[in-house]
């Protein structure tokens, strides 16, 4: 009896422990993650490791760091190693789960963290070359001795805080999904450059172009997609004249192009990935000091992509928002210029078939000959199983992305081959560096050469007055409609021919309009000499903003920040009188009736307390679904034409066959549409009233920031009381919008503004998790403490003193 | 009643002191133990330590949770499907916590057991 009761309790023993030890999805280890000592409980904390005095090894000289109200840290360092050595242990005290997550998430590791749910997911990010793109990267900076030592002293801090964690310190959602950090490496911090470009340079159509003229032809192609639309207000004014340039552009080659059908494509980044900036100069200024803003659109996630810190050395003293992982502040300013950042959209991503000698896929036809690949064995690693190996084939163009094992069309003998910007091996990183040190317009432009991709709208602004712009990137000099469509991999006249000399990048310096900005849209007009199509150029933003600064004489910071959160529909105040038009004298019931007169007396603001953003919303969503109904219907993947030349063609064609809905007998036009999709949408709108919903616009968008780990409920915020859309200058849209607001005007020392949807603690736990959301909904800014010194100690919070460890 | 009083006491200060450089299964050890070295009769030997554990992890769980006003344990709650309700949460962790260290403590009293039937 004391035996068998021995034996069932160390049998239930074993098993409660097992039990409480392991991870049984979805839940976590409930012993280790419940535990006080060592589970969730140890993060119920505001700060995170922020001792008084630390010493730290390999630092030169003492660094002292003031946290503020908002928990944001100005670092005061006697040279450029000890400041990114402190950067990156404080960036991690913060963010590490983030930092590490993201970098996982673009070299495709995520099965390793989440399972063989992400299986897909890494196979994707592995055939886009994520990997191989960042170790070019890493070749390019390691050439460059003096950046290869902050890079080593950044991880090295990074490093630091890691190994001073232990289990019961781990960041929450290590323990929500039982795994531990690895160490930093320099090649991660290239991987999360890497997530960036291809947040920003990662999107592309030419397959769902080509599907598209295999169906419809190439006339109906130009007609829809067409190279610059017929409104064009560009980035670099039209005023700009280019023709003293001696340019040499290549030839359009004879040959055909492959017409191949991929029926599967890779998922996108979000189309709206964008930004505004805008400067104007001393004359458009109400001081006479230059006034610069940014606002970069990006998804809405907690912990926020962006993470606020000042940075400074003896040498330089710079403010704004660093990327946990990079070293330096992306978009900012210091005591002499200013600077942001919006995407410039540019083409730089290109597709090639490939035709194999045989199935081993060892050799591929280019130049009249068979010429040799090169082979990547992809190990995915998947948490609880063995791992998955994905042999990745790469040609002289780069990964061979689909082939009959992922995705494309299952052909065998052929391949689709990407070549692509984001392996080029740029060095974004010197950029961020030398720009964080630039004194003056010289400086600034020399910085940015290094930057290759994600091609980029530099704004600038500087003390002594100086406002400029330049489309930055390393951009392929194109033959015209190069890279459009699906090209032949087999011909050298396809290859991309050489860069467009970086003095030729379009650029302006002190426009006579005394002013610059950037929404995404064309970066020119068709005088440019230089082949850009239009690959998704953004027609509503740029206008609103080029026409308030063309309104008056004179700006100051409220107008900034009033632009930043303009709500103004300027594409519904294009179309929507036409639809209201033409609806009247029609046979609508009383709900209808009311719906109308609502929405014709909206004034075409995207405020949260109005219902016309969301009649327009619904009613213009129906409508554009139904003109391409014809695309949507096809088998293979095909991209609708952008908003803007719908609403061309509804306003000029209306009687073109895109107007016909396919499965109705008659043949509609655009008037019928406008009524059909009225009446759709005043039924969506009273099955929303019936079920008790509120359809005012800010109920309807439900704004929410959700956390990096698929929105994690209890961890993201929602509901958030924010106005606006995506092709509004507030281009706040359901999970997508301004991840930045930043407003500098250059006074001596310069005096800023700063907001964004978040918190400077990626601890759930923390009261600075989140704390910044309700601030920057309301459209409300911080007023920057922008510290002259170390010495320099009026409100803040905290004061750390790190020293070099003995 | 002596012997139910002398347990409590023992698992928790065990614990306490186990927990301090042990991971989460500290607690099973104090159970093992205190399992083995106060034996107690019938379903005692197991509530006793489990009330102990319990009252240990929640008094512990409060005191951390407290501190920061419960914001990350009404986050976990919600998690957890609890309704963000921070009290089911510290109940969940009583349990869990006095579950592992109820029945460790079994496994005590029966290693104690077999060893003073042998002597």
């Amino acid at each position: 009896m004391r035996y068998f009761k021995l034996v069932l309790s160390l049998i239930l023993t074993i098993g409660i422990f097992y039990g409480l030890n392991s991870k049984f999805d979805p839940l976590p280890p409930l012993g280790k993650f419940l535990a006080p000592n060592q589970g969730i409980w140890q993060n119920d904390k505001t700060y995170d490791g922020m001792a008084d005095e630390l010493s730290i090894p390999g630092l030169k000289a003492p660094v002292t760091v003031h946290y503020d109200d908002h928990l944001i840290p100005h670092v005061f360092a006697q040279n450029d190693e000890d400041l990114y050595r402190t950067q990156g242990f404080i960036t991690a005290q913060h963010r590490l789960w983030q930092m590490e997550f993201q970098t996982h998430a673009a070299a495709g590791r995520l099965s390793e963290v989440v399972g063989a749910a992400a299986i897909d997911y890494d196979r994707t990010q592995r055939r886009k070359g994520m990997i191989y793109g960042a170790e070019k990267a890493v070749e390019t900076m390691r050439k460059d001795p003096i950046m290869l030592a902050q890079l080593e002293a950044y991880r090295d801090g990074i490093n630091m805080y890691i190994n001073s964690l232990n289990s019961a310190s781990y960041p929450v959602e290590y323990k929500l999904l039982d795994y531990a950090p690895e160490p930093w490496t320099i090649e991660k911090t290239a991987l999360l450059l890497m997530y960036m470009t291809d947040m920003l340079a990662g999107r592309d159509s030419d397959l769902e172009y080509t599907n598209f003229i295999a169906k419809f032809g190439k006339e109906r192609f130009d007609f829809l997609f067409p190279d610059f639309f017929d409104v064009n207000d560009p980035i670099i004014p039209k005023e700009r004249d280019w023709s003293d340039w001696e340019v040499n552009t290549p030839e359009v080659p004879d040959g055909d192009f492959p017409l191949d059908q991929l029926d599967e494509i890779m998922a996108k980044p979000h189309p709206d990935n964008g930004s505004n900036n805008w400067a104007v100069g001393p004359e458009k200024s109400y001081s006479g000091n230059p006034i610069l803003a940014n606002d970069p659109h990006l998804q809405l996630n907690l912990p926020s992509i962006w993470y606020a810190m000042q940075l400074a050395t003896p040498e330089k003293n710079t403010f704004g928002v660093t990327l946990p992982g990079a070293m330096g502040i992306v978009i900012g300013f210091n005591q002499d210029i200013s600077w942001g950042v919006t995407n410039a959209t540019r083409d730089v991503k290109d597709w090639y078939k490939i035709t194999f000698k045989d199935d081993a896929k060892d050799e591929y036809w280019h130049d009249n000959q068979w010429k040799a690949t090169t082979k990547r064995i992809e190990e995915i690693k998947i948490k609880g199983e063995k791992p998955f190996y994905d042999t990745v084939v790469y040609t002289h163009h780069g990964p061979v992305s689909y082939d009959e094992t992922f995705m494309g069309n299952g052909n065998k003998g052929v391949g689709y081959a990407m070549k692509w910007a984001g392996h080029l091996g740029g060095n974004n990183q010197k950029t961020l560096i030398e720009l964080n040190a630039a004194k003056n317009y010289e400086d600034y432009k020399a910085a940015i050469v290094h930057f290759a991709a994600p091609a980029q709208n530099f704004i600038f602004s500087s003390r002594e007055g100086d406002i400029a712009l330049w489309v930055q990137g390393q951009l392929p000099n194109k033959w015209k409609g190069q890279g459009k469509f699906l090209m032949d991999g087999s011909n050298p006249a396809h290859d991309w021919q050489g860069f467009i000399p970086q003095e030729h990048n379009a650029h302006v310096l002190n426009p006579e309009r005394g002013f610059v900005s950037s929404a995404n849209q064309h970066p020119v007009d068709v005088s440019y000499p230089y082949y850009i199509f239009n690959d998704g150029y953004e027609m509503y933003r740029n206008r609103v903003i080029n026409d308030f600064f063309r309104s008056k004489e004179k700006f100051d910071i409220q107008d900034f920040k009033d632009l930043h959160n303009n709500n103004y529909n300027l594409k519904a105040a294009e179309l929507l009188p036409t639809m209201i038009a033409s609806l009247r004298g029609q046979n609508l019931s009383k709900q209808e009736s009311d719906l109308l007169d609502e929405v014709a007396n909206w004034d075409y603001y995207n405020d949260i307390d109005k219902l016309g953003p969301t009649i327009w919303e619904i009613w213009w969503n129906k409508l554009r679904y139904s003109v391409w109904d014809e695309i949507r219907n096809e088998e293979a993947p095909m991209d609708a034409p952008f908003q803007y030349q719908t609403i061309y063609l509804l306003k000029n064609h209306p009687e073109d066959p895109a107007m016909d809905i396919q499965e109705t007998p008659e043949v509609e036009t655009a008037t019928d549409l406008f009524l059909k999709s009225f009446k759709a949408t005043a039924s969506s709108i009273a099955d929303l009233s019936a079920s008790g919903e509120s359809i005012s616009w800010g109920d309807y968008k439900a704004t929410y920031a959700g956390h990096l780990l698929q929105a994690l409920p209890a961890f993201s915020r929602f509901d958030l009381p924010i106005g606006g859309n995506s092709g509004i200058v507030n281009a706040t849209s359901q999970n997508h919008g301004p991840s930045w607001r930043m407003i500098v005007e250059m006074t001596d020392p310069p005096t800023a503004y700063g907001v964004y949807p978040g918190g400077q603690s990626g601890n759930p736990g923390s009261k600075y998790y989140d704390d910044l959301v309700d601030i920057w909904a309301a459209g409300e800014y911080l007023s920057i403490k922008f510290m002259q010194n170390a010495q320099d100690n009026s409100g803040i919070q905290f004061s750390q003193t790190l020293t070099p460890l003995q | 009643m002596k012997k139910i009083i002398e347990s409590l006491i023992l698992t928790t200060v065990l614990a306490i002191v186990l927990s301090a450089f042990l991971p989460w299964w500290a607690i099973m050890v104090a159970g093992l133990l205190s399992g083995a070295i106060v034996r107690l009769r019938n379903v005692a030997a197991f509530f006793v330590p489990f009330l102990a554990i319990s009252l240990f992890w929640i008094v512990y769980a409060y005191m951390l949770s407290s501190a920061n006003d419960f914001t990350l344990a009404s986050k976990i709650a919600t998690l957890l499907k609890l309704n963000g309700n921070v009290v089911l949460l510290l109940i969940v962790t009583g349990i869990v916590g006095g579950l592992a260290g109820g029945i460790s403590a079994l496994l005590g009293n029966s290693i104690s057991a077999v060893l003073a039937k042998e002597k």
